[in-house]
């Protein structure tokens, strides 16, 4: 099934919920509201005609100039041999997005790992911590703004040019 | 032993003889343990590495001696003048106190262990029983090392070995019944002088079921022993070194001694047990020369389980916990009761053993090896590994 | 980290306690750095909570750093055992974006170089599984083989483990002379070693006993958990990316897609996740027989400007990498830096069905999953 007949079944049922189809220059994908999200991904991967079955890339993306996190989902229909990229475009003040991880287990890892990474909250998620980084960072380093702390746990993460110190060279 | 420590006892006349006895004891004691004991641990672990590598087509240790051959006195050297460290949270009586009792066991075991027809330090009336009993206390050796290394790694390895050393005791006994059945002695050199020289002779060939405890035997014992495909207790790839992980230096050399040592116990044992053990034809009259060739042949036989042990650990992997138990209880123990059973029927039927019998066995035998000959032979043949010409490219 | 973890019930009948265990970063069979946080009752496991990170090297951030060609050094860590592929998925992320065309012998350079590399992977999976069972032989035969593979590969590019061999439009070098005759020989030496794999080990009955349904992943739970590549292909199925979504010219090369049989057991389980490796190393070396055979003349690289800017897009760049389907989300805003990398490993999905498969396995499974899964521990974390 193509883009146009999956956003027709979509935009059907869901309204406003879900934006029209638009380009990314190679691909093409459907804006969906970020508290509606987990209602549409259900739907996407029960819905017989669609039955979207895995979510094989989440990833989320920083625009501060536009005050926007982008949250995108990547996903696969391993029945029917069809895919659709969804966009989600959340507050960048106040990230918070539905969990989509009771539709696909492996939305799990890949919450947490935007959560840390990016600060994304997903709403409704069973076990949101941080994933890659300690527990006790501070800020979310994928952000554009991200500026890195001077030292972690008295360890300097500034590190002097051996061409600056004196009495070398 | 004791005739000649009599007579010694009996030309010194001031003397207690309670004082010969003992320092007679232990200088053959340390004679035995030095000159014997950690000699043949030592070079089996050479043997060891050197049978991986040709197994693992690698080279192994070739650098200290001619092959290698001093390596494991360097190894051995090295270990020696390594800090002891002994972690602070250990439990540290028990701790320290482990590696001995692990040695003492398997020492204690050479007691009985005869060398040749005349070389035993003490031939006991109840051999083959002391010798089951006291290797066991390896069993609490490794369970105290497990324990107080407070480590819980290395509890599991202990608790692993002391269930699985405890539960084949049961099989490894009944498949020494049989054979103690045939001999009516527990005595070693009763056992095996019950045995002949040649092959058919041997208690191993004496039946289906003698044959049938031998495999059992030394499959019980490889268990009994921590080896492949048996070693859960030092799983390297589960618990990391299993109870041996908080060791270091001489003390977690100690370990490695007995595991090495054991092996020769394990094959002196099968000798014993079922291969008609220092058993030679007596070609000569001269006593000295007859013991050499006794003590040589009882070697190379206990030696060859050696080798097949290291053989079997290079080749199989490792079998897990549940499943070495239901070995244990659902088919060794049964087979184990099956074959003495067996045994005594036979020995009923006809009490002498039959030639018959005794000759199929060892054809079937031959047969068998014959077979695994072929078939090692056809892998070796299509393994050439000369087809590639990517040699060149490398040099 | 503090881990809480609920517990299905069971040992309070017999008053025993249950045991947590820490186990790694640092040990012998978490191939890297991985850490499981297990709570066990005795030998049999009550949960086994994977904790992550620790071979985190923020590569996403760096690209955002380094620009376009910068950051192809870089792609060899995302997953150093098998660092062609990952050359590659960034590759064709900066050839879709800037609307770049490879050369045609550029991209057979890159498909030897992949599947020699896939191999290479392949072996150390199945020795490493070996050795992690407890059989130590088969880890140095696969290694003795992987050598002569990394010979292949340090004559083509000069490095053996991390390549840095694929540039944005093509490869940076041309074969060397004589090199398809020299894959040609090993391939004629390497097929008849994986039939001695299959005789020493994969039938193995011990082997067969500890791996045959152990941790049995059904179809439906492999595609919810994403698990992708052998994995995937393990429980049944039949979807390569080489095949599905036929990217740089793998359609040219006639390979079949080897699934999970339940040959010793249940489809899916650690038994099969083996052997679609070790049949995967066979197609591989088909490819690469027509690879050679097939070798097109002409350049191996496009031009690619120096200071290399990619028009405004978004990608999602994917190849079928050694441990199954890498994802790799490239946004670029039309400067000489990348906007955004964000790369979906098949380590990552491996690792996350982890918890979920080892409830109620025996310690020693645990170690027949982790190595089941070919998990990688630098690819999970990035």
């Amino acid at each position: 099934m193509d883009i146009q007949a999956i956003h027709k079944l979509l935009h059907d049922r869901f309204g406003a919920a879900v934006g029209p189809v638009s380009s990314a220059r190679l691909f093409e994908f459907i804006e969906v509201a970020p508290d509606r999200i987990d209602e549409v991904c259900y739907h996407l991967a029960t819905e017989p005609a669609l039955l979207f079955d895995s979510l094989s890339n989440l990833s989320g993306c920083d625009y501060p100039l536009r005050g926007k996190i982008q949250m995108v989902y990547d996903l696969y229909s391993y029945t029917h041999d069809h895919s659709l990229v969804l966009k989600v475009d959340a507050d960048r003040a106040n990230p918070r997005v539905a969990t989509v991880e009771r539709v696909w287990p492996a939305a799990n890892w890949h919450e947490r790992e935007a959560y840390d990474l990016l600060g994304v909250v997903f709403t409704g998620h069973s076990d949101l911590r941080r994933i890659l980084l300690p527990d006790d960072w501070v800020g979310h380093p994928l952000r554009k703004d991200y500026v890195e702390a001077p030292d972690y746990h008295g360890i300097s993460t500034i590190r002097e040019s051996v061409l600056n110190i004196p009495g070398r060279n | 032993m004791q005739a000649f420590l009599d007579s010694i006892a009996a030309g010194m006349e001031g003397v207690p003889h309670w004082l010969v006895y003992a320092v007679g004891m232990i200088a053959f004691g340390a004679i035995v343990v030095f000159g014997f004991i950690l000699p043949v641990a030592g070079v089996t672990s050479w043997v060891e590495r050197r049978v991986w590598a040709r197994i693992q087509s690698r080279i192994g240790p070739n650098r200290v001696g001619p092959g290698g051959f001093l390596q494991w006195l360097a190894d051995g050297l090295k270990n020696l003048l390594k800090e002891d460290v002994i972690p602070d949270a250990v439990d540290q009586p028990l701790f320290r106190l482990a590696p001995y009792v692990v040695v003492a066991g398997f020492v204690g075991a050479f007691v009985a262990l005869p060398f040749a027809g005349s070389l035993i330090i003490a031939d006991l009336n109840i051999g083959i029983l002391y010798v089951t009993a006291v290797t066991s206390l390896v069993v609490v050796g490794i369970l105290m090392a497990g324990w107080s290394s407070n480590n819980k790694w290395s509890m599991l390895g202990g608790i692993r070995s002391a269930t699985q050393i405890i539960c084949y005791e049961i099989p490894v006994g009944l498949s020494i019944f049989p054979v103690v059945l045939l001999s009516g002695t527990l005595s070693m050199q009763g056992i095996i002088a019950s045995q002949g020289w040649a092959p058919q002779q041997w208690h191993m060939f004496h039946s289906p079921f003698l044959f049938a405890a031998f495999l059992m035997f030394f499959v019980g014992a490889l268990a009994e022993g921590n080896r492949t495909p048996f070693d859960l207790p030092e799983a390297e790839s589960e618990l990391v070194a299993g109870f041996a992980t908080e060791y270091s230096g001489m003390r977690s050399l100690l370990f490695f001694l007995a595991e090495w040592g054991n092996l020769y116990v394990i094959g002196a044992l099968v000798t014993t047990l079922f291969m008609g053990g220092w058993q030679v034809p007596a070609f000569t009259g001269n006593t000295l020369v007859l013991t050499a060739a006794q003590f040589g042949t009882f070697f190379l036989k206990a030696y060859l389980w050696v080798f097949v042990a290291m053989w079997i650990r290079a080749t199989l992997p490792r079998v897990r916990i549940d499943q070495l138990m239901s070995l244990c209880w659902k088919y060794m123990v049964p087979i184990g009761l099956v074959n003495l059973l067996g045994t005594a029927v036979m020995m009923v039927l006809v009490p002498e053993g039959s030639d018959v019998v005794r000759w199929v066995m060892l054809a079937l035998a031959l047969f068998v090896l014959l077979k695994f000959g072929l078939r090692v032979r056809y892998h070796l043949r299509r393994a050439n590994y000369g087809r590639m010409g990517l040699g060149a490219a490398r040099a | 980290m503090s881990v809480e973890v609920e517990f299905a019930e069971g040992g309070e009948a017999f008053g025993t306690e249950e045991m947590t265990l820490n186990m790694g970063p640092q040990h012998p069979s978490t191939h890297g750095v991985l850490r499981f946080i297990v709570k066990a009752d005795g030998e049999v496991m009550r949960a086994a909570v994977p904790d992550i990170g620790y071979l985190h090297r923020s590569l996403e951030k760096i690209a955002e750093k380094v620009g376009w060609h910068g950051f192809m050094p870089y792609t060899d860590r995302v997953d150093y055992v098998a660092a062609m592929t990952t050359n590659q998925a960034w590759a064709m992320a900066g050839e879709a974006l800037g609307g770049i065309v490879v050369p045609r012998r550029g991209e057979y350079c890159r498909i030897i170089a992949c599947e020699l590399g896939r191999i290479c992977s392949h072996l150390l999976a199945v020795g490493a599984m070996g050795m992690d069972i407890g059989a130590i032989t088969p880890f140095t035969h696969a290694i003795r083989e992987r050598e002569l593979i990394n010979d292949l590969l340090e004559e083509l590019c000069g490095s053996r483990l991390t390549f840095n061999y694929m540039r944005i439009g093509g490869v940076a070098w041309d074969l060397p002379p004589g090199y398809a005759t020299k894959v040609r020989r090993f391939l004629d030496h390497f097929e008849p070693i994986v039939d001695e794999f299959d005789d020493l080990l994969s039938h193995n009955k011990i082997y067969v006993e500890r791996l045959a349904n152990v941790a049995v992943v059904t179809r439906e739970m492999a595609i919810a958990y994403n698990l992708v590549g052998p994995n995937l292909r393990a429980s049944g199925v039949p979807y390569d990316l080489r095949k599905n979504r036929p990217y740089s010219v793998y359609s040219d090369f006639e390979f079949d897609v080897p699934v999970g049989q339940g040959f010793h057991g249940t489809v899916g389980d650690c038994w099969d996740r083996y052997a679609v490796r070790i049949e995967e190393m066979r197609q591989s070396a088909r490819i690469l027989r027509q690879a050679v055979e097939g070798l097109p003349e002409g350049p191996v690289i496009a031009k690619v400007p120096r200071n290399f800017k990619p028009a405004a897009g978004e990608f999602h760049s994917r190849v079928e990498t050694a441990r199954g389907d890498q994802s790799w989300y490239v946004v670029s805003d039309g400067s000489e830096y990348p906007y955004r990398v964000h790369i979906r490993t098949g380590s990552f999905s491996a690792m996350s069905i982890v918890d979920a498969l080892a409830r109620g396995l025996m310690i020693a499974d645990l170690i027949a999953v982790i190595a089941s899964f070919d998990i990688v521990a630098p690819e999970v974390d990035r």
